[in-house]
């Protein structure tokens, strides 16, 4: 019960299986999948790692070549900066990441861009400046893997993680 | 380093062959054999390359080298020894031309390989003009049996230099980026080959993603970015000795690292704490760091002009990435890139004549040339992902990593400047950002 809650209350992890079960592309990973949010293990204690990947959502997706935080990223960065207020024992590093439609050395410029408004949106919603580091890796970190746009999309992301936790 | 001091080069002097060939080799050479490489469409010139003599294999393995190297050029079509009518059995005399017109040999390459009292190589050979009738180079070079390809792509240099007017640019090395393992954690280490693919070594372990590697244009010396500390950083690589050196110490990541022309300076961009990137010059000896461009942009992947005089680089200041150019002191930004797409990794010509990019339009990614104006915009090769391109020595080839889309992983291709000839380089693994070194001394 308290599973299926989780997913539906984080619509990005019903689009992620959507995009799977949609696209069906061949070598497709991604970690996204139940084993990999802990959800296999049962509810998540509040104010754990698990908790924030789960129930708050880790990450937001960028449109291609932009580091505008987009309008269905915003509610997610703002329930993540609420869960990281609550919870202030956490350091914070934002990873910054593009799609392979790009070049290598642009890309690169591009995430440390994407994570420093993501930062900088997270900053403006109380969280301190103090706790949170950024990093970028272009694009030399995808979590989905194939050749169109199914995964490129997933791949323009910014990922908040804990505790020096990656992604 | 030390290689370099292996080799002992001379000429085969007229007097080396006057039993054989009297009067006509003292003559200043009247070749009739030659390229014009200016030329749109290159009809690949017929050379008869023969197995240098020598007691073991080695005479077939240099003579194998030589015509690989020669062929993809794109400008020389060795010719299959099975059509050669003279065998040489002694390459300090003058060859039968007649032998070598009838099978339309226009130029015929003779040698000897033999071992010194010491144990080192001694290779010697000779290029003949066989319509002509005449010696147009005679060599010979020692060094230790390991480097026997380098004296090899050494031979081969010359041979397209006396043929072509231009610089060769076969003795040379490529580093690059070997890539392993599953795309979404791939292993990605600094490696070293000869421009052929041979003699592959690895210089970094892998750990830590390591990319974009450049060579210094005067020393055994590169320029690279890696995560090893965590944070993107460059750094400098003595290729010899593996000393390693953080290139400054600065708050946020700095990457897109490159020499300048005299070695002394790493251009490069430096992330800003808003999130957008600039481009700095460092002075490896003093140390002391120049701000280049402070715009609220993206600024990245400066190549300095042959002369030191100016800097190409990228930035999305317009919205999207595009090629700009500016004095080696940030002034006159200017940008010169006007196609329809976008435009990134531009390189400077080591002839100052042009500047190779990676062009995004349409969905595809071609690699290009354009004056450094901008403009005469020429495409060499398009396709899903290709990207990153790095000029031969001589300004005359490109190389660059490709991905087919389904491919899994990039590898490494040459193209000439004419777009028409694109050679595939052997690696074992995947393999991107190459970057050519300069001619071997």
């Amino acid at each position: 019960m308290r599973r299926i809650a989780a997913i539906t209350r984080n619509p990005l992890v019903v689009a992620l299986f959507l995009t799977l079960a949609i696209a069906g592309c061949a070598n497709k990973k991604t970690p996204n999948n139940a084993a990999d949010l802990g959800l296999a293990g049962g509810a998540a204690t509040p104010g754990s790692a698990q908790d924030f990947t789960v129930n708050v959502g880790d990450r937001i997706f960028f449109d291609t070549d932009s580091s505008v935080i987009r309008s269905d990223a915003q509610g997610i960065l703002s329930r993540q900066a609420q869960w990281l207020n609550k919870y202030r024992q956490y350091a914070i590093v934002i990873e910054g990441h593009a799609d392979e439609r790009g070049t290598r050395e642009y890309n690169i410029a591009l995430g440390a861009r994407r994570a420093a408004a993501t930062r900088d949106f997270l900053a403006a919603r109380g969280v301190a400046a103090n706790r949170m580091k950024t990093i970028s890796y272009g694009k030399e970190r995808p979590v989905a893997v194939c050749d169109d746009i199914s995964c490129w999309s997933q791949n323009r992301r910014a990922v908040t993680t804990l505790s020096g936790a990656g992604s | 380093m030390k290689c370099m001091k292996r080799f002992f080069r001379a000429m085969l002097t007229a007097a080396a062959l006057a039993a054989g060939f009297g009067v006509a080799a003292t003559l200043p050479a009247r070749a009739l054999v030659e390229i014009d490489v200016n030329k749109g469409n290159i009809e690949p010139l017929p050379i008869a390359i023969t197995d240098f003599l020598a007691s073991d294999q080695m005479g077939a393995e240099i003579t194998s080298v030589i015509a690989a190297d020669l062929k993809r050029s794109g400008l020389f079509a060795p010719i299959d020894k099975g059509a050669f009518i003279e065998k040489i059995s002694n390459p300090d005399a003058a060859p039968r031309f007649e032998d070598w017109k009838v099978i339309n040999a226009q130029a015929l390459v003779t040698g000897r390989v033999t071992q010194e009292g010491d144990g080192r190589l001694r290779a010697e050979f000779r290029l003949w003009d066989t319509f002509a009738g005449e010696q147009l180079i005679g060599e010979q070079f020692f060094a230790n049996k390991a480097n026997s390809r380098r004296v090899a792509h050494i031979i081969a240099d010359a041979i397209y230099e006396r043929l072509t007017g231009e610089k060769g640019y076969f003795d040379t090395r490529v580093v690059y980026i070997d890539e392993s393992g599953p795309k979404n954690q791939r292993k990605k280490r600094l490696a070293i080959m000869d421009q052929d693919g041979a003699n592959v070594r690895y210089l970094s372990d892998g750990k830590a993603i390591t990319l974009t590697p450049r060579f210094s244009p005067t020393r055994q010396e590169i320029t690279y970015m890696s995560y090893e500390s965590g944070q993107p950083r460059v750094y400098l690589l003595q290729i010899e000795t593996g000393q390693r050196e953080l290139v400054g110490n600065f708050p946020g990541m700095t990457f897109a690292p490159r020499f300048s022309p005299d070695g002394q300076k790493v251009i490069m961009s430096l992330m800003r704490e808003d999130g957008n990137s600039n481009v700095y010059a460092m002075d490896l000896r003093s140390r002391s760091t120049t701000r280049l461009t402070e715009s609220n942009s993206i600024d990245t992947s400066p190549s300095y002009s042959p002369d030191g005089g100016r800097v190409v680089f990228t930035s999305d200041r317009g919205g999207q990435p595009q090629i700009y150019v500016m004095g080696a002191d940030g002034s006159g930004q200017t940008r010169i890139s006007f196609g329809g797409g976008s435009y990134s990794t531009p390189v400077w010509s080591p002839r100052g004549d042009l500047i190779a990019f990676t062009k995004q339009s349409g969905g595809e990614f071609q690699i290009g040339v354009m004056k450094t104006d901008g403009s005469g915009e020429r495409i060499l090769s398009s396709g899903f992902q290709q990207e990153g391109p790095t000029w031969a020595p001589n300004g005359r080839y490109i190389m660059f990593f490709k991905e087919a889309a389904g491919s899994g992983g990039p590898r490494l291709y040459s193209i000439d400047l004419t777009g028409r000839n694109e050679q595939a380089i052997p690696t074992q693994n995947f393999a991107s950002d190459p970057a050519w070194s300069p001619l071997l001394e």
